[in-house]
């Protein structure tokens, strides 16, 4: 994790990718889930910081497609696609979906972490995209990059410190 | 998010009465507590991108402890009472007489103090609102949560992300005489839960 690098940041319920050298960071992932797919060929990288699991739910007029795991999965492979990556070439790893606060019987929306990364890895599987590594649930935040170089994923905890995955 | 693009100036004023009462009750029963006097700054109501709205604790990044509340009732919502992990050891040596052994972590005691101090002021921060608008609300038990600002508020989120990316944000801070003690009272209603709030205080709401 070098400063002074190439970064995409990626701010909640939004995505983007990289190309060549760099990084692509989001901060802050409590129950949302960063789910992260790379070419290794091409060393083309795409990141989206996912907020609920389906778009089903919404109830806005102009869908933000990259909040939603069921619409930005797809979203984050057709724009690498367009930047000449190889869909069967792709691999992903994700973290986040974690359960901040635990209360005695809890609803629906308290358990939305481990919703959003089934949900996610709903997506992959119909796209065909190997989950190669994952580090998700938990009761605590988690801030990622993506090194688009490696493929190496860093996750960073207030209580676990720097993972790589 | 057609529900907010209109919000008139003065339906803000409402919500900044709203912070204004629940957030001066809980800033007397602080003050009552610390035997201290408590300052409170001017509410802000806000309709923010997500983003925004860890930014005003210090960024998505920024470690915070946080006690976090669902509202229930006829208002559902969310609350975030949000002090620096300093202030927090300041609040619980002031309070508790608790002397802070670590700066960085927290022991059960500590925990469990903290837990009861924010059950405290949610409780006159949201039972002075019932009372205001004639309307049911209860606070959940508290839970608590030292770590991301990001991570923590994204949870406060999740009723208005089904709407569009940004959230009515209710902030008020109170500070403590000498500075020593600052922290945020965050109230986020249900996107659902305005047209009630102002019904129950004679606004009329023409949204159609």
């Amino acid at each position: 994790m070098i400063d002074e690098q190439h970064i995409v940041k990626v701010s909640m319920a939004d995505l983007n990718v990289i190309r060549g050298q760099g990084l692509i960071r989001t901060t802050g992932l409590g129950s949302c889930v960063g789910v992260t797919l790379f070419d290794p060929m091409l060393k083309v990288a795409g990141l989206a910081h996912v907020m609920l699991p389906s778009s089903e739910i919404a109830r806005e007029g102009a869908l933000n497609i990259a909040k939603y795991a069921d619409t930005a999965v797809p979203e984050l492979v057709r724009k690498l696609l367009a930047l000449g990556a190889m869909q069967s070439r792709l691999v992903a790893k994700m973290a986040g979906g974690s359960q901040m606060f635990t209360f005695a019987g809890t609803g629906d929306s308290m358990r939305i972490g481990p919703r959003n990364v089934e949900s996610c890895k709903t997506m992959l599987l119909q796209l065909g995209i190997p989950l190669l590594a994952e580090d998700t649930g938990g009761n605590y935040g988690r801030t990622i990059e993506l090194d688009c170089e490696t493929g190496i994923l860093f996750i960073r905890s207030v209580q676990m410190g720097i993972k790589e995955l | 998010m057609d529900l907010f693009k209109d919000f008139e100036e003065f339906k803000m004023d409402v919500l900044k009465e709203v912070g204004n009462i629940g957030a001066g009750n809980a800033a007397t029963a602080l003050s009552r507590l610390l035997d201290k006097p408590i300052d409170m700054a001017v509410p802000k109501v806000q309709m923010l991108p997500f983003e925004a709205i860890a930014e005003r604790v210090g960024g998505a990044e920024k470690i915070v402890l946080a006690v976090f509340f669902r509202v229930e009732g006829d208002t559902p919502g969310n609350l975030f009472f949000i002090l620096s992990p300093e202030a927090a050891k300041k609040l619980l040596h002031r309070l508790a007489g608790i002397e802070v052994d670590s700066e960085d972590s927290f022991s059960e005691m500590e925990w469990s103090a903290l837990s009861e101090i924010g059950n405290i002021l949610a409780g006159s921060y949201i039972s002075s609102l019932a009372d205001f608008t004639s309307l049911s609300m209860t606070p959940t038990v508290p839970a608590l949560a030292l770590d991301m600002a990001g991570a923590i508020l994204s949870y406060g989120l999740l009723q208005f992300g089904e709407m569009g990316d940004s959230a009515m944000l209710i902030d008020t801070t109170f500070i403590e005489g000498k500075h020593e003690v600052e922290g945020q009272f965050f109230l986020i209603p249900d996107p659902e839960s305005f047209a009630k709030i102002f019904s129950a205080l004679g606004v009329p709401m023409n949204y159609d």
